[in-house]
């Protein structure tokens, strides 16, 4: 009887080590997060001199997000005509 | 800022391949790659519908998440991009996309497939902005010069609209409104609404 029980807690203790080992799988998925990921780091649009490039138009300030995109929302305006023509 | 995404409006697209031809010349786009094409419907028949397609910049990308080497990255403006030097041209990208965007050039004997290429929403890649690296590798970078993409610029009716999700939304949203709808009528009136005063003259002009 006691070999029995023996062999039970045994067989637990293999299926508590399985159970942990299954914990440790690591996941099949590659997770890529925003702006990070095995290549070569990009700069930001918004980080140009607005001068430095022959044809730039648009205005903002060097690394200032906010004015960067105010200036190509501006310039999205472009393609509405509605805006423009009518 | 939203996404930056693509929209077009099929009541417009008068398949002029506009659009096409500005992207191929904006960053050198080799014979063999079209990272962007107009696609029709019926062609020929009453009504045909044409549409633009490049990537869509995907806000989950299927490119991205079968690449083997992990070579595609998202920018904050939700530009799907990718590193060239990185990619092995194994195609996987291609067979993900549902908009076949992924191309590859292909030079040299045997078909030899080269690394993927594709549409950049104009914003060039990882290399330092509006370099000759970049300008070789990716095309041109007109986001860091406050610009939005080419083919949209270009495009002479408007049926393709680029840039800030929300902006691109809010144009379509008032055009939309403007037209009016139906799905039997097309023409002038569906793509650009109804003038305000249809009885007006047009002014005479003057021979000089």
């Amino acid at each position: 009887m006691s070999s029995v029980r023996r062999l039970l807690v045994a067989l637990a203790a293999i299926a508590a080590l399985g159970g942990l080992a299954g914990c440790g799988e690591k996941d099949q998925i590659v997770l890529y997060q925003q702006g990070k990921y095995q290549g070569k780091p990009d700069t930001k649009p918004a980080d140009n001199d607005p001068g430095g490039s022959l044809y730039t138009t648009s205005k903002w300030t060097k690394g200032d997000k906010a004015s960067w995109e105010a200036a190509i929302k501006s310039r999205n305006q472009n393609q509405n005509e509605y805006t423009r023509a009518n | 800022m939203a996404r930056m995404k693509f929209l077009c409006d099929a009541e417009r697209c008068i398949e002029c391949n506009g659009c096409v031809t500005a992207c191929k010349q904006e960053n050198e786009v080799p014979w063999g790659v079209n990272r962007r094409r107009v696609v029709t419907l019926n062609d020929g028949v009453p009504g045909e519908k044409s549409i633009s397609v490049a990537c869509m910049h995907c806000s989950d990308a299927p490119c991205m998440a079968v690449c083997p080497v992990d070579c595609f990255y998202k920018t904050e403006e939700g530009v799907v991009l990718h590193d060239k030097d990185m990619c092995i041209g194994c195609g996987y990208c291609f067979y993900a996309c549902p908009f076949g965007a992924p191309q590859f050039p292909q030079a040299g004997a045997f078909g030899v497939r080269g690394k993927m290429d594709k549409c950049t929403f104009c914003a060039g890649g990882p290399e330092k902005d509006n370099s000759k690296e970049e300008f070789a590798k990716y095309g041109s970078n007109r986001l860091a010069e406050g610009k939005l993409p080419a083919c949209a610029e270009m495009c002479s009716t408007k049926a393709l609209l680029g840039g800030d999700g929300d902006v691109v939304a809010e144009i379509f949203r008032t055009r939309a409104m403007k037209r009016g709808k139906g799905a039997e009528v097309w023409g002038w009136g569906t793509a650009y609404g109804k003038p305000d005063n249809p009885q007006q003259q047009a002014p005479k002009g003057e021979k000089s």
